[in-house]
């Protein structure tokens, strides 16, 4: 008889925690009548229009696998509206592929820019699959924190300080989830500069872009010489709010996109046509729908963040995205305890801030993708939750 | 100060705290009071109202869309022949229109006799108006924006990354 192993699990994977967010999805299950403010995705459903063109597509038998890659009709609409927007150019034909997601994208990414052993440098607090990707395919993870008091942006000098010999790559993700912090033009550029002396390469994952507020988006690939060491990741997931249709695209070198393309083709073959024919007219004919929708978030934003003020709960101002992320020290609580504590007693959902790294200890994640009212409503009941801890 | 935003946030939200709405465009209120002000004045903002799913509730209500050929006058057109129409209680709305007819009448009342009473003792008689043709409404599937057919429930999960 074989030697049996006394776990079914490979060791690395076993090894690897749940992600704090979905310890707490358990905890909420089992509740009624909660407020959540503890998702990440809009709450408007996907525009008619992209809806109409998915079953348009179903309709004229547009049901088969595509090219591994992805339409080259998406592709192009994508380059163009990269173009468009920052003025990068990327080739559809060899710099552009279509992924399930950003997420299939940064692990992809990954297991085609690791060696076993490089290390990433990946500043915290940041979305939950960025570490785990890199560890999964054989990479180092070098979580850096940053703070508040910076705006939760990445500094050139912590980054320095960070870089070592085998310092591989770095992730970036601005918009920020979960603090909604963004990066500008001029804050990107001496980061820039540092990936060109250590010779990095930068995976931006820009996810939240469209959501950026009093501002513009700085693409990374749009600044000076970095479009060659870029990964840009991107997706319909937020913007159009798309994020059951698992769509997204990785654009860089062609060099690490046609690796890519070879690890997707094997393991995902290629994303789902009707999705990308949704996304394509997202792209085409989509952009008031997309507007409307970033507008709203942008009132809530103002009327939610100025209300954790209000009762007490500082709160840094997010930039993007749709998560406003205050501190909670004041209380006195830890991050976990404050949102146990807070969803049993108010019935209210956040997500601890340490889910997404040890920086976001001292603060929780506030979803403000919610109605208007819900908002009232939730800061109502947080203002109870403060009143009550204080006395 | 986004006027349009605001007016339309009004349209479709209905009145707000002067505070809330200055918070999400991001002004004073001082200048949101004085854009409703000038709004009011100006005959921009005419009235809030409530958009009600009377077809829900057994309260007895119907409408009729009048297609209205008309006689113009020299100088002013439909514009007094709309005016008039306009007048009566039962009267919803009036629009010049493109096409066959000049008007189109939207005609309220809470069964289908008291509409054609209407249309044929006070619409039809009126001089200027040649003929109508009246279509009644069945049922109601969007009004206002509002789509009133059955919308599925939100199925996003309670947390997520
Ligand atoms: C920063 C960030 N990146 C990526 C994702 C996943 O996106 P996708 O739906 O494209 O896989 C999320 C989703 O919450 C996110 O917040």
């Amino acid at each position: 008889m074989s030697k049996r192993r006394n776990c079914m699990v490979n060791e690395q994977v076993a090894a690897m925690p749940p992600s704090g967010i979905r310890r707490f999805f358990d905890l909420v299950q089992e509740m009624e009548e909660v407020i959540s403010l503890g998702v990440g995705e809009p709450d408007f459903p996907t525009p008619w229009k992209i809806c109409d063109a998915a079953v348009d597509a179903m309709r004229h038998g547009r049901t088969s696998y595509t090219s591994n890659a992805g339409l080259l009709e998406l592709r192009e609409a994508i380059a163009e509206d990269l173009y468009r927007r920052y003025g990068v150019q990327y080739d559809p034909a060899t710099e552009i592929m279509i992924t399930a997601g950003v997420s299939e994208g940064m692990d992809v990414a990954m297991r085609v820019l690791l060696n076993r052993g490089d290390e990433v440098i990946v500043p915290q607090p940041c979305y939950v699959s960025y570490m785990p990707c890199v560890e999964l395919a054989g990479g180092c993870a070098v979580p850096l924190q940053t703070s508040e008091q910076n705006e939760f942006k990445l500094l050139p000098d912590a980054l320095s300080a960070a870089v070592t010999e085998r310092t591989r790559a770095l992730v970036i993700g601005y918009p920020n989830n979960p603090t909604g912090a963004v990066m500008s033009r001029a804050d990107l550029l001496p980061i820039a500069k540092l990936a060109d002396r250590h010779d990095l390469v930068v995976i931006s994952d820009e996810i939240y872009a469209h959501l950026t507020y009093n501002g513009s988006h700085t693409c990374f690939a749009s600044l000076p010489g970095m479009k060659e060491r870029t990964l840009l990741l991107n997706g319909f997931s937020k913007a159009y709010a798309m994020t059951g249709w698992r769509l997204g695209y990785a654009c860089g070198p062609a060099e690490v996109i046609e690796a890519m393309v070879r690890i997707h083709g094997y393991t995902a073959l290629c994303s789902s046509i009707i999705a990308q024919f949704g996304a394509l007219e997202a792209l085409r004919n989509c952009e008031a729908e997309m507007r409307a929708m970033v507008q709203a978030y942008d009132e809530r934003r103002r009327m939610f963040v100025k209300g954790l003020n209000d009762i007490g709960l500082p709160c840094f101002e997010p930039k993007g995205a749709f998560y406003a992320f205050p501190s909670i020290r004041s209380t006195g609580l830890a991050s976990d305890e404050f949102a146990r504590r807070l969803l049993f007693e108010e019935k209210v959902a956040v997500v601890p801030g340490t889910a997404f790294g040890a920086s976001g200890e001292g603060f929780v994640r506030c979803t403000y993708a919610t109605g208007m009212d819900q908002l009232k409503e939730a800061l109502d009941r947080i203002a109870r939750f403060l009143e009550r801890l204080r006395h | 100060m986004q006027l349009q935003r605001l007016l339309e946030i009004l349209e479709h939200e209905g009145p707000r705290p002067t505070e809330e709405l200055a918070t999400r465009l991001g002004c004073s209120t001082q200048e949101v009071e004085e854009a409703l002000a000038e709004a009011r004045r100006r005959g921009w903002l005419l009235r809030y109202s409530a958009l009600i799913n009377w077809e829900k509730l057994d309260v007895p209500r119907v409408f009729a869309f009048i297609e209205v050929e008309a006689t113009p006058e020299h100088g002013t057109g439909f514009d007094h022949l709309a005016d008039y129409i306009g007048r009566f209680e039962e009267v919803h709305s009036v629009y010049l229109m493109s096409g066959r007819a000049d008007l189109t009448v939207v005609v309220q009342g809470t069964d289908f006799r008291e509409i054609a009473r209407f249309v044929a003792e006070k619409l039809a008689p009126t001089p200027g108006v040649k003929a109508t043709a009246t279509s009644f409404v069945l049922k109601t599937y969007k009004m206002e924006g509002e789509l009133l057919t059955d919308q599925p429930g939100n199925s996003r999960l309670a947390v997520s990354p």
